[in-house]
């Protein structure tokens, strides 16, 4: 079975005969399409069996579309909003008010950077407390608004760091999933790459939570989690199948609501169409919990996390 | 394979001593001491004054006014909701950390009194899987804030957990919003939540339910924080200070209310209650 490496080889060579085919005027175009057809039949029979690390990778991968990418797609007129009022803002963990089909909504959205330079700023997608905080503020906003939140998710985790624990990143977090829980608001979440652990759920406490297919949501990264559990950092493509981190799984699971498919290869393929698709859901989600009254909705919200978990009950003595 | 089957789930029972041996030797001094001191002494070494390790069951006897404990845990133990295998399964694991704590699972859920103030307690235990939160710790809590709220009386939550139970994963990290969930009705319902932090309080426990207290105690020795030094040196090898995670950093930092000596948690506890409830 090839690997992505070999499609993307596969690829770059096609590339290079289609200018040749245009510079030299020898016409190559049999062998473009003999080598198309490959192409497009490797990758589709990779992309049906991929492993749950192989997904782990897409999810992480270098070209995979950003929180801002989906911003500037799906929504207009996103305008950002800064600082938790305490200490500082968070280039992780973006905040703002945007437009979603003409309706406004406040956004939450886990941003990594794309270069070395970029992420000196965002620190891979990993938001401090006063990302977290500013999340809240974010959140108070919406509910005193009466404004939905869509909140995007993307990072490996909270911000490992003197910094953040400092500055008490576990009660940021614990405040936020106290102050979802509540949000008098429509709350609907999307995982467009990784959901790391509780720095993911600390803005992914919802009424909806959609996957993108490639996307992992997770208690603890593969890695950390072979190096807890096994002690062997061999082991991390074990502990990804073990964890049921892929999208598929947690709906089959029933904790999460919708998968939406990517192109076959993930989402950066075809970006126009992930977003489009991704649009739809929130709007489509937004649309069916929009119109519940705000106590029906807050008690659906309740019964979907009271009833979280699985466990045996047994007849007492 | 599992030791608690229908018909026998057991329950903890304060009276009977499980702890045969008389002797007991201190790891921090070396003094051979007298146990039955050292359990009147709450778990301190009567010598160099060496805080040992306390169980569930230990803790609670420390805590509680004498005669007033009643295991209200509801009868439920570990599934296996993913068929998770590390270098054991998952329910052998359990099996094991049953029959080496005699305890159904990581927290026992009680009712009990404390300088004669009606409450109810959850006490985590660190030897069962390094306490940690999965489906059932994550029910448990839950549950017992809703039997203080059934009961009108004040929650206390004695925290000793290294964080989520990978083993149950997504549905672990779904505790944490649970517990905050339930948390937040307690919260509607105007009785108070004592959260209490020993050694550990970390990771997912910590950034959830033993975070949201009306007041934070940490018992003097805990360790608190998000993030472990190891996994914090793995990812951006920073140096860390002597005091990281400690009770003095939480403090210095505002995460909690006050630190308490062991020997002063009860009374403590006894005092901050007393603002919130008349005792009966
Ligand atoms: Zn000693």
């Amino acid at each position: 079975m090839s690997d992505e490496k070999t499609l993307d080889l596969l690829e770059a060579k096609i590339q290079e005969l289609r200018e040749l085919n245009k510079k030299d005027g020898i016409d190559l175009s049999n062998e473009i399409l003999r080598l198309e057809t490959k192409l497009e039949s490797l990758r589709a029979e990779f992309y049906a069996n991929l492993s749950d690390w192989e997904r782990v990778k897409i999810a992480r991968h270098p070209k995979r579309p950003y929180a801002l990418d989906y911003l500037e797609a799906m929504f207009t007129d996103f305008y950002e909003l800064h600082g938790d009022r305490l200490v500082g803002d968070d280039r992780a963990l973006l905040v703002g008010l945007a437009r979603l089909d003409g309706q406004p909504v406040a956004v939450l959205a886990q941003q990594k950077g794309r270069s070395t330079e970029e992420n000196k700023e965002r620190l891979f997608g990993m938001a401090r407390p006063q990302g977290y905080r500013k999340a809240r503020r974010a959140m108070a906003l919406a509910e005193r608004f009466s404004f939905p939140v869509v909140s995007l998710i993307d990072t490996p985790g909270a911000y490992p760091g003197l910094e953040a624990e400092a500055g008490n990143i576990g009660g940021a977090i614990a405040e936020n999933l106290l102050a979802m829980a509540r949000l008098r608001v429509p709350i609907v979440a999307a995982v467009i790459g990784e959901g790391g652990s509780g720095g993911a759920l600390a803005i992914g406490v919802a009424d909806r939570v959609v996957m993108l297919e490639n996307s992992i949501y997770s208690v603890i990264s593969p890695e950390g989690a072979a190096a807890i559990l096994w002690k062997e950092k061999e082991k991390t493509q074990e502990a990804a199948r073990s964890l049921n981190l892929t999208a598929p799984r947690l709906l089959e699971l029933g904790v999460i609501d919708e998968v939406l498919p990517e192109p076959p290869g993930g989402a950066h393929r075809d970006f126009q169409r992930m977003a489009g698709l991704l649009k739809q859901s929130l709007v489509r989600h937004l649309a069916e919990i929009g119109t519940l009254p705000i106590a029906d909705l807050l008690a659906a919200r309740y019964r979907r996390y009271r009833s979280a978990g699985r466990y045996r009950t047994l007849s007492d003595r | 394979m599992a030791i608690f089957k229908d018909r026998n789930y057991l329950r903890v029972n304060l009276d009977k001593d499980a702890d045969e041996s008389l002797w007991m030797r201190c790891k921090s001094c070396g003094e051979l001491v007298f146990k039955r001191r050292v359990r009147e002494n709450s778990n301190i070494c009567p010598h160099c004054g060496e805080y040992f390790f306390l169980t569930a069951r230990e803790r609670i006897e420390s805590l509680i006014d004498e005669g007033t404990f009643k295991d209200i845990s509801k009868p439920i133990v570990d599934a296996d909701p993913l068929g998770f295998q590390d270098t054991k399964p998952y329910l052998q694991r359990v099996a094991e950390a049953q029959e080496a704590t005699g305890l159904p699972s990581a927290i026992i859920i009680a009712s009990a009194a404390v300088a004669g103030i009606p409450i109810v307690l959850g006490v985590m235990d660190f030897r069962f899987i390094g306490g940690s939160m999965g489906s059932v710790m994550g029910e448990q809590i839950s549950y017992a804030m809703e039997e203080a709220i059934g009961r009108r009386c004040p929650f206390v939550l004695i925290s000793s957990s290294g964080g989520a139970r990978i083993q149950e994963g997504i549905f672990s990290l779904l505790q944490m919003a649970k517990t905050a969930a339930v948390r937040a009705c307690l919260a509607e319902e105007r009785l108070p939540f004592i959260s209490i932090m020993t050694y550990p309080t970390t990771a997912g426990v910590q950034a959830s339910i033993a975070s949201l207290g009306d007041v934070i105690i940490a018992e003097k020795g805990a360790m608190i924080g998000f993030a472990g030094p190891r996994v914090i040196q793995n990812t951006i090898s920073e140096q860390l200070p002597a005091n990281y995670q400690t009770d003095s950093f939480a403090y210095q930092h505002g995460f909690i209310d006050r630190v308490a000596n062991r020997e002063d948690l009860r009374q403590e506890l006894g005092k901050i209650l007393g603002f919130f409830v008349e005792a009966r």
